[in-house]
């Protein structure tokens, strides 16, 4: 029974981190799919999201103003570096744009050493939601990792609708199609890009909020997490809001319950899956190529 | 990409007849600066078969280079006891049948998601070593080196070494010289240009692309081999794709039009991280303002050439 409610707690981890993979993953699969910018840097976004997450927690006690205070940091980020900075990189070669996000990489990590320190953090769980959760047969589940599930799934299903249902959303399903038929419609191709990159940077940002009181905050935080979403871009397809959701799922999963019971193997196991679906369908699982 | 000129290649011999001279009036410090400068120019000109090549862009390639490392770990003097001439070659052969092995599968993709496989495959490689007591763990293991033929001492290790690197390096940078200017090196070349127009020529574009895939593999894994010979000491870290990224860096800064630019970039950088070492604690910020600069002014990098 403490077996099978072991299990039943890391598949729940697992669909939780999952979810995580998603809020990061979705940006990065637009912000390519729209843009045709490879960001690097995406999972330095999630760091940054974690530690403002921590120093808003330890100045105010509460975690709740991180989430909005993310969100927003994230879109107003996210704009400004996409006018100043990556705009001019979208026709730009692939080694510029790897290059340049590797840049970003080092200097938003020396700008954190240098505003706060190298250090290992905790962020409390808050207060309301520090209690577990029964679910069957003695078994309970952190309250908090549930609320960061519903949040995600939440979040997941706005994007959704606004992708599907808007018209702003079939404006950047089309740029991600068919980048030159946004022009053709007459939409300004360029406030879309600022969208959607805003809109990439605020999700990364507000996953690593979400994802601060779940693990540590440290340096690097990101690294395991960008390669972890590119993976998930890669098997979802690019571009793919459908493909990213299942695959961030299925490698969620595979992470977590590899970590827990096969530990050495859980990174390899990863990569093999990628293998294997870049032999089988080279464009990714959703994609309609 | 343009092979050097005599004019390029007589700067070139005048350059490492400079190097070859440290030990008349250098330090044993900058003389080992000086190898790992050597040994981060074999990695960076390994990868420009690559980039400069056939224009591809790999962030597996630290991969291979940890492979080659880590062969010295693996068959040297705490496990096996074999020498220079066993690790060496064995560091060839794992690192370019790895390559191999990863390009057949990695080559099925184009563009963004050729980039993101690699990287995959490569932090998968880093994995391997990271995770599992293969490698000797996660922090990494010092190492005794190999017998390479002549005994070493504290007095003159890094004379030796020193030598060994430059040569290791003349000898690549030799074999890439020829093997660009044979049919092999053009048909890349041509590759690079335009894929389509040599498809339909009738060149067999993939084999070609997994043959410099495979080639700078092994040559990576050279570079990575005499990384641990000089530096006695491994750790995964030597797979991870931020390597892959600063041999792009070292590549971008020299030139990707030009052969040689690579060694030209690979001093550069490790002159700047130097000078960034005496002058700041700040590594990551004299490293990011480098690319930055690289990216933004430097198109053509420091060998120029109109590669782009």
């Amino acid at each position: 029974m403490t077996a099978l409610a072991g299990l039943l707690a890391q598949i729940l981890n697992g669909i939780q981190y999952g979810l995580l993979l998603f809020l990061i993953s979705s940006g990065l699969t637009l912000i390519f799919g729209v843009m045709g910018v490879i960001n690097l840097a995406h999972g330095s976004l999630f760091m940054i999201g974690a530690y403002l997450a921590y120093v808003i927690a330890s100045v105010t006690g509460s975690l709740w103003l991180a989430l909005p205070a993310a969100i927003l940091g994230g879109v107003l980020f996210g704009a400004l570096l996409e006018r100043g900075l990556f705009r001019r990189f979208r026709a730009r070669e692939h080694l510029d744009q790897v290059l340049l996000t590797f840049a970003l990489i080092l200097l938003f990590e020396e700008a954190r050493a240098a505003l706060l320190d190298n250090q290992f953090h905790s962020v409390p769980v808050p207060a309301i939601l520090d209690f577990s959760v029964p679910v069957i047969g003695g078994f309970a589940y952190s309250a908090y990792r549930l609320a960061v599930l519903v949040i995600c799934l939440g979040v997941a299903g706005l994007m959704v609708l606004f992708v599907e249902r808007t018209k702003i959303g079939s404006a950047i399903r089309a740029a991600a199609e068919k980048p030159e038929m946004v022009d053709l419609l007459g939409i300004d191709a360029g406030r879309i890009h600022t969208l959607v990159f805003a809109a990439g940077t605020a999700l990364a940002m507000l996953a690593g909020a979400l994802a601060a009181p779940l693990q540590s905050v440290y340096p690097g935080m990101g690294d395991g997490f960008l390669i972890l979403s590119f993976i998930v871009v890669v098997i979802g397809g690019l571009g793919s809001i459908a493909g990213a959701f299942w695959s961030a799922l299925l490698i969620g999963l595979i992470d977590t319950l590899g970590k827990a019971y096969v530990p050495q193997a859980a990174g390899i196991a990863v990569c093999a899956l990628m293998a294997v679906v870049l032999l089988w369908r080279p464009t990714g699982l959703f994609s309609r190529a | 990409m343009t092979l050097t000129g005599a004019r390029g290649n007589l700067m070139l011999a005048l350059g490492a007849l400079a190097v070859a001279s440290m030990p008349l009036w250098a330090t044993p410090y900058h003389m080992q600066l000086a190898s790992t400068a050597l040994i981060a120019a074999m990695f960076a000109l390994s990868l420009q078969v690559l980039v400069g090549g056939v224009g591809l862009v790999s962030l597996a390639h630290a991969g291979f280079y940890g492979l080659g490392a880590y062969s010295v770990y693996l068959l040297g003097l705490p496990k096996l006891g074999l020498s220079v001439a066993v690790t060496l070659p064995a560091a060839i052969l794992l690192s370019g049948g790895a390559a191999l092995a990863i390009g057949a599968l990695a080559l099925r993709t184009k563009g963004f998601f050729f980039l993101m496989a690699t990287l995959a495959f490569g932090q998968m490689l880093f994995f391997l070593f990271h995770d599992t007591p293969l490698g000797g763990g996660a922090d990494g293991v010092f190492i005794q080196r190999p017998p390479i033929g002549i005994t070493l001492s504290r007095g003159n290790r890094p004379t030796v070494l020193l030598l060994v690197n430059l040569g290791t390096l003349t000898a690549m940078y030799a074999a890439l010289w020829w093997l660009m200017r044979t049919l092999f090196g053009r048909a890349l070349l041509g590759i690079k240009a335009n894929e389509h127009r040599m498809a339909a020529m009738g060149h067999d574009v993939q084999g070609l692309k997994l043959a410099a895939f495979t080639v700078a593999g092994a040559l990576a894994g050279v570079a990575g081999h005499m990384a641990a010979l000089t530096d006695a000491f491994v750790s995964p870290e030597l797979l991870g794709w931020h390597r892959s990224a600063e041999a792009l860096l070292m590549v971008l800064l020299g030139g990707i039009g030009a052969l040689h630019g690579p060694i030209l970039g690979a001093f550069a950088l490790t002159l700047v991280q130097e000078a960034g070492q005496m002058l700041t604690e700040r590594q990551r910020l004299v490293e990011g303002g480098v690319i930055l600069a690289a990216v933004l002014l430097l198109r053509h990098g420091l060998a120029g050439g109109r590669g782009r």
